[in-house]
């Protein structure tokens, strides 16, 4: 039919090593579909399919890991997309997350009552986007990427139709998520007019072969660069969204948006700016530097006066951010690794401590005060218990994996001699355990005086639905189990260090 | 001076004398002719026709769904152009593809109209 035609050559595709990506494209096309075709789904069909969806990513992802493992990083696509440890350990994270805000979802919305298929659709397609920022050997399929999870998660902000901080949220989300898009478009198109392209491997080819008498356009694509993918992981000073965020937006949502989202994004950063922008590291280090201080120490002391643990978590999912950039600092395999080893961690922590809030928030998804958490330890001795241990977790007390995370990064920071860094980090690390220590005093020395006050009474807290307890069992079984045993995780981390494969 | 800020120079002078010559014209012109406004005159002009109401009007909300149906379409034309001009060459690979992406539009075209978005309440 096409015979007598010139053909052009179309590139080659590794289908094997696209699999995670399709299936979650693939679910979340169908279940769009059968929900177009069948007026009323059983309720429990979305979230099952989810999970199912998630599980099969994360058992896709072991066979693929052993393949790269043996024969190294490709790159495929005309170079446009390439697969390596890191590529396999970020996807893992997000299947996690995807599992664990589909449980916490079909609890969620069946209490708030909320139709409930486009939140699973989302979600999944929010996760391929966060796959493709993981596995992007192209900045614009970085961009791609990043646009599938933003708009997506955009849009789960605002599901609760009812409340009116979830539009708020929403739409606050989507004009600074637009506005920073747009400034890391404008760096992609710097970056390509001081290098000549936009392959991550041939970028980095041509800066570590080149010397630019004006470098200019290449500082300020690299500035532009850094504030959109900042924004994302909600770097201070483009942090202003996240608080109002993670306060409007439903709870499995936050849930997602502080562990998928800010692991593909620093993902991405780690694939951009320690891996194709190496050669350069001296160049744009300072500025990472003085982020990651302003990012540990701002997350942390705002945190403290606040009075909503929604906004709490908010601000301490900033201060982990942080030290994240910490990593990203080191510019070095060990730093890497140590990202990659919080980011393990820090998704437990997440959606362990959001699933806690989610059962917590009670219908409405409005008791988010601390006041709504004292006296929960003598009324409610295991959820207290379980959000007491993600706490600690989060302050990096040892014997929980939060300390093996912050660990990491400190150490990979004074390995790359910045002491600085380090030190400010430790500070602030002190300061935001004090945030989490309120929440314990809250949950176990003050009490609500229940006898005293029938309305008090009136607001107990419902017993936990099987998914958040499913979510927060695990959670807390892992975040003890990594900070006794952190060998696994770490080993894992440290195979995972990305590689560039020029196409 | 830079050749390249030189260049841009030139840009700007172009630009400064458009801004001048059109000001001066419409300068001289409300100089010397004359201004007697009546009613009819200073109304807004609606294609021919009387004008109804404010000028601050808003458009009605609902129809955000065609704003939305529009950038279905139109994100779909875009690439299906170029694809229909070389779709010789790119052969049963191109053809799958464009399928598949159609489809996946066609999908959302779909969800909307179950949905119950395409009738006006």
């Amino acid at each position: 039919m096409f015979a007598q035609a010139e053909t052009v050559a179309t590139p080659e595709v590794l289908w094997w090593a696209l699999v995670p990506l399709l299936v979650l494209a693939g679910a979340a096309v169908l279940l769009l579909t059968v929900a177009s075709l069948v007026r009323r789904l059983p309720e429990w069909l979305p979230a099952a399919w989810t999970i199912v969806a998630g599980l099969a990513v994360l058992v896709s992802v072991v066979p693929l890991w052993n393949e790269v493992q043996d024969d190294g990083a490709r790159s495929f696509l005309a170079g446009a997309v390439g697969i390596d440890g890191s590529t396999l350990f970020v996807t893992a994270l997000l299947a996690v997350a995807v599992v664990a805000t589909a449980l916490l979802s079909r609890a969620y919305l069946t209490r708030e009552d909320l139709p409930g298929v486009e939140l699973y659709v989302l979600l999944l397609l929010s996760a391929a986007g966060g796959v493709v920022m993981a596995s992007a050997n192209d900045l614009i399929v970085l961009f791609l990427g990043l646009e599938l999870l933003s708009i997506a998660v955009y849009v789960m902000a605002a599901l609760h139709l009812r409340r009116i901080q979830s539009q708020e949220a929403a739409l606050k989300y989507f004009v600074l998520g637009a506005f920073a898009s747009a400034f890391l478009l404008y760096g992609i198109a710097l970056v390509y007019g001081a290098t000549g392209a936009t392959g991550l491997a041939r970028i980095a080819g041509y800066l570590s072969t080149t010397i630019l008498l004006e470098d200019g356009m290449l500082m300020a694509g690299f500035g532009l660069l850094l504030v959109g993918l900042g924004f994302k992981v909600a770097a201070v000073p483009f942090h202003a969204w996240a608080p109002d965020v993670y306060q409007g937006a439903p709870t499995p949502v936050v849930a997602w948006m502080a562990a998928g989202v800010k692991a593909a994004g620093f993902a991405a950063l780690l694939r951009v700016f320690v891996l194709t922008f190496g050669s350069w590291s001296g160049e744009w280090q300072p500025a990472v530097w003085g982020l990651a201080i302003l990012t540990v120490l701002g997350g942390s002391v705002v945190a403290v006066v606040q009075t909503d643990v929604k906004r709490m978590l908010a601000y301490s999912s900033i201060a982990h951010a942080g030290f994240l950039l910490v990593g990203v600092q080191a510019a070095s395999d060990r730093g890497t690794a140590a990202v990659l080893t919080y980011l393990g961690v820090y998704t437990l922590l997440a959606c362990g401590s959001f699933a806690v809030v989610t059962v917590v928030g009670g219908a409405g998804d409005d008791r988010h005060g601390i006041d709504a958490y004292r006296g929960l330890g003598a009324r409610r001795p295991w959820l207290a218990g379980a959000f007491a241990v993600l706490l600690l977790g989060q302050a990096g007390v040892p014997f929980t994996a939060g300390f093996v995370a912050k660990f990491g990064v400190i150490a990979a920071a004074t390995e790359g001699h910045s002491y600085a860094l380090a030190g400010i980090a430790m500070v602030s690390a002190a300061v935001a355990a004090f945030v989490y220590l309120r929440i314990l005093v809250a949950l176990y020395m003050e009490d609500r005086h229940l006898e005293d006050d029938d309305e008090a009474g009136a607001v107990e807290v419902d017993p936990a639905p099987w998914g958040p307890r499913i979510v927060i069992t695990v959670s807390v079984a892992l975040v003890l189990v990594l900070g006794v045993v952190p060998g696994p995780l770490v080993d894992l981390a440290k195979d995972a260090v990305p590689v560039l494969v020029g196409g | 001076m830079s050749e390249f800020l030189r260049s841009w120079l030139v840009l700007v002078v172009f630009g400064g004398l458009a801004v001048a010559v059109v000001g001066t014209f419409l300068g001289l012109g409300s100089l010397l002719r004359p201004q007697r406004a009546t009613e009819q005159k200073v109304m807004n002009y609606e294609s021919g026709v009387d004008p109804q109401g404010d000028r601050w009007s808003q458009s009605n909300i609902r129809y955000y769904v065609f704003a939305l149906m529009f950038v279905l379409f139109d994100v779909e034309v875009v690439f299906i152009f170029p694809w229909a001009a070389r779709l010789e060459a790119y052969g049963m690979f191109g053809l799958v593809e464009m399928a598949i992406f159609i489809f996946i539009l066609a999908l959302g075209l779909f969800y909307a109209w179950r949905k119950r978005l395409l009738r006006w309440i």
